[in-house]
């Protein structure tokens, strides 16, 4: 029997053995013996200025290289502050592993200094937690959390470890084996279901592919192309799936749901099969719910069974890992090709006409200022696909996923489930760490950053030079748009006055990083440019752009997506046969 | 709405309970009772659920509780197949002239007096749903002064020995 080492060692021990490389996080009490042998770890520990940072940069790192993220807090406000990135996780199928500090075991209940119910407060916001208080539980707590996170449906795991767990001596081993009796996800679809989904396949004359992040998690972007091209079927990628499928491919219609393109919208709509693949029904994906795709039959494939008819009803269920399930599909759809193959001419003339018709684009603003689509679509050509592009939450999210070329999955990086504000600057961080040789540019609103810049000074101290585009209209420019729209044009705490307090290019200089600024359409290109040439330093650009540009199109909450506005008042004219 | 008996099988490990409650709360699926107790196996606990829900939302509710990594395993309890039983412990306002009647009613429903007091007799009873309301209903005008019931505990019907099963694409 190897020597007793600390519970803090066997942590740490267990890390390297999970194969953990990175980690981000901040000391304090409760984690503090963990923070001696991570002093000597091969472990890299990135200091980040907040916890929410952290977390968002294991978030930022799992979506870039698909490996799990990880970070680790104390107990009690330190743990607290990860509750918001573990449910932002959690909602995109994003594997991280929180490891948080605990008060020590005798005094849990007693409402010690720093101590919260981080087990209890987490139960809804992730996958699985654990709470360890005995030093012997935790290689195995360790190994079971990272494969639960990165397994079956990914998502968020919490450790929570008590004090004198870290500090009592304990054998260390490494389990060979898990034994977890009740998750057994399901990796491969019944012969059956394969079988009934290629029939309903063959018997379609007007299908839409509707890929959903499922397709980036499970690797499956190759198996996606070859599905594409043996039916022939008009392919849509959601929020999460931006990349998955090249936007310039000819079946590509665009992304479906609230701002997605007139093309997608109605394809959904109008189709009679829906091949739904790692996709969800989000509420943003199909507006009213009774009355989206009204016609269509639905297959949906989807590694969690949970998922199967909690929004929509299906025809076929396909329970399984994407990757295998398309795989499963591929020879068995040759198969029946062979005999009948449905033509979609005429489906493919309807949605080439929705597409010719109702291309996304934007007005120029008549005062002069800058419109902030083309900032997003210079950068986005500028900087290429090969650049991961990571967005906040808002109007500049909205216009980064319509007006960038995505070609490659994993190259756009948001937070499509939760929403949350915030999420660019520490992200982008993440995924720096995790893709070090790919440019990152965080696309950001001035009030998602002002939530979260501080991460730049981790950035600037620990060489992560990552790129941040403010598009900054001075003010929450989502929820302006919905109060010119839905609320009368009043203004109720939206104006953040950003184009005086705070200047970001000093905010950034101040923090380490290159401040630039743009003020007129002729620099634009300039200053990215200048940005691009930038390497040995994080680089914010201030771009001072059009207050009241709106996203659209927009299928209005709560209504139906035959509802979908093109702009402000104007609904896209159908023929008389398309209504 | 109608309501389903579902058996859980779970990990006997802390906090279990609470994982359920919560799944069950934050998804708003109506619980109408809960009972949780040891099995033969001391790792594994079961927990019988009640739900009140239409047929379509019963398979999230399954699906949903079967995502939970300490669930092991979970069915619906077919009514015809399996045996359901609740516990009442009711505490019933005698005089000397209605004692002799309410004794009798506990011996048309095979329950039993577990404590007499001067003005009240204690009942226990075990049975399915339908057969602890019948009691009470015919307690009731007697005075019920306090009542305790447990939650459904339920077993499947026959010999087969623990077949565990799951949704059906398991």
């Amino acid at each position: 029997m190897s020597a007793q080492i600390t519970g803090a060692q066997s942590l740490v021990n267990s890390l390297e053995s999970a194969g953990v490389d990175v980690m981000f996080g901040i000391p304090g009490g409760a984690i503090l013996p963990a923070y001696d042998p991570i002093f000597d770890s091969s472990i890299r520990h990135i200091l980040v200025r907040h916890e929410q940072g952290a977390g968002h940069a294991a978030t930022g790192y799992a979506q870039a290289t698909g490996r799990v993220g990880v970070c680790i807090a104390t107990s009690g406000p330190g743990a607290t502050n990860l509750v918001t990135p573990l449910a932002d996780a959690q909602m995109d199928s994003v594997p991280i592993v929180a490891i948080t500090g605990q008060v020590a075991s005798a005094a849990i209940g007693t409402d010690a200094f720093q101590e919260a119910d981080i087990r209890g407060i987490t139960m809804p916001v992730t996958k699985h937690n654990f709470l360890i208080t005995d030093p012997r539980d935790i290689p195995r707590a360790i190994a079971e959390a990272f494969h639960i996170a990165g397994t079956g449906r990914p998502g968020a795991v919490l450790v929570d470890i008590a004090k004198d767990a870290l500090t009592k001596m304990t054998d260390f081993e490494w389990p060979s084996s898990l034994s977890l009796p009740g998750y057994n996800p399901i990796m491969d679809p019944t012969a059956e279901s394969v079988r009934d989904a290629v029939a309903l396949i063959a018997d379609s004359k007007s299908p839409v592919l509707y890929v959903g992040g499922g397709a980036i998690k499970s690797n499956a972007s190759a198996e996606l192309m070859k599905l594409a091209e043996l039916t022939g079927a008009p392919v849509v990628t959601t929020l999460m799936a931006l990349g998955t499928f090249p936007d310039s491919h000819p079946q590509h219609l665009g992304m479906p749901g609230m701002h997605g393109t007139v093309a997608a919208v109605t394809a959904l709509q109008k189709a009679d099969l829906l091949i739904t693949l790692g996709a969800r029904f989000d509420d943003r994906v199909t507006g009213k719910l009774s009355s989206f795709a009204p016609n269509a039959k639905v297959i949906h494939a989807d590694i969690d069974p949970a998922e199967i008819g909690k929004n929509r009803i299906v025809d076929v269920a396909l329970i399984g890992d994407l990757k295998a399930t398309i795989s499963a599909l591929l020879p068995e759809l040759k198969k029946k090709f062979e005999s009948a193959k449905p033509d979609l001419t005429e489906w493919w003339a309807q949605c080439n006409s929705w597409r010719i018709k109702y291309p996304l684009g934007f007005d120029e603003p008549t005062d002069g200022s800058v419109s902030p689509q083309y900032v997003i679509q210079r950068l986005g050509q500028i900087a290429g696909p090969d650049a991961i592009y990571v967005a906040g939450v808002g109007q500049h999210q909205m216009w980064s996923s319509q007006f960038v070329n995505y070609e490659k999955p994993r190259t756009w990086i948001n937070s499509g489930g939760l929403g949350t504000m915030g999420f660019a600057v520490p992200a982008a961080m993440g995924a720096k760490v995790g893709a070090p040789d790919a440019v990152v540019w965080a696309i950001d609103g001035d009030g998602c950053f002002q939530m979260t810049n501080q991460e730049l000074v981790t950035c600037a101290l620990n060489n992560i030079p990552i790129k941040v585009a403010i598009i900054n209209n001075e003010s929450l420019g989502m929820v302006r748009q919905w109060q010119t729209l839905f609320y009368n044009e009043r203004y109720s705490n939206t104006d953040l006055h950003s184009k005086r307090i705070p200047d970001f290019a000093k905010l950034a200089e101040a923090m380490g990083c290159v401040g630039l600024r743009c003020e007129s359409k002729e620099d634009v290109d300039r200053v990215i440019n200048e940005a691009m040439a930038i390497n040995d330093r994080p680089v914010v650009v201030d771009f001072s752009v059009h207050r009241d540009a709106m996203v659209w199109p927009m299928v209005a909450a709560g209504t139906s997506n035959d509802d979908i506005v093109i702009a402000k008042s104007m609904a896209p004219i159908w023929d008389s046969q398309e209504l | 709405m109608s309501t389903h008996t579902l058996s859980v099988l779970v990990e006997n490990s802390p906090g279990v309970l609470a994982r359920v409650a919560s799944l069950f709360a934050r998804r708003g699926y109506n619980i109408d009772s809960l009972a949780v107790g040891p099995t033969e196996d001391p790792n594994v606990s079961r927990m019988t659920i009640v739900v009140n829900v239409e047929g379509h939302a019963l398979s999230q509710v399954i699906q949903q509780t079967d995502k939970l990594i300490n669930v092991l395993s979970i069915i619906e309890l077919d009514p015809i197949a399996s045996v359901q039983r609740e516990l009442l412990l009711v505490k019933v306002t005698t005089s000397p002239e209605t004692r002799s009647q309410v004794l009798e009613t506990v011996q048309l429903f095979r329950a039993k007096v577990v404590d007499v007091a001067q003005d009240a007799v204690t009942i226990e009873a075990t049975g399915n749903s339908e057969k602890i309301q019948a009691l009470l209903r015919v307690l009731e005008p007697y005075g019920i002064k306090e009542l305790v019931q447990s939650g459904l505990v339920a077993m499947e019907r026959g010999l087969k020995p623990g077949k565990s099963h799951t949704p059906d694409h398991d």
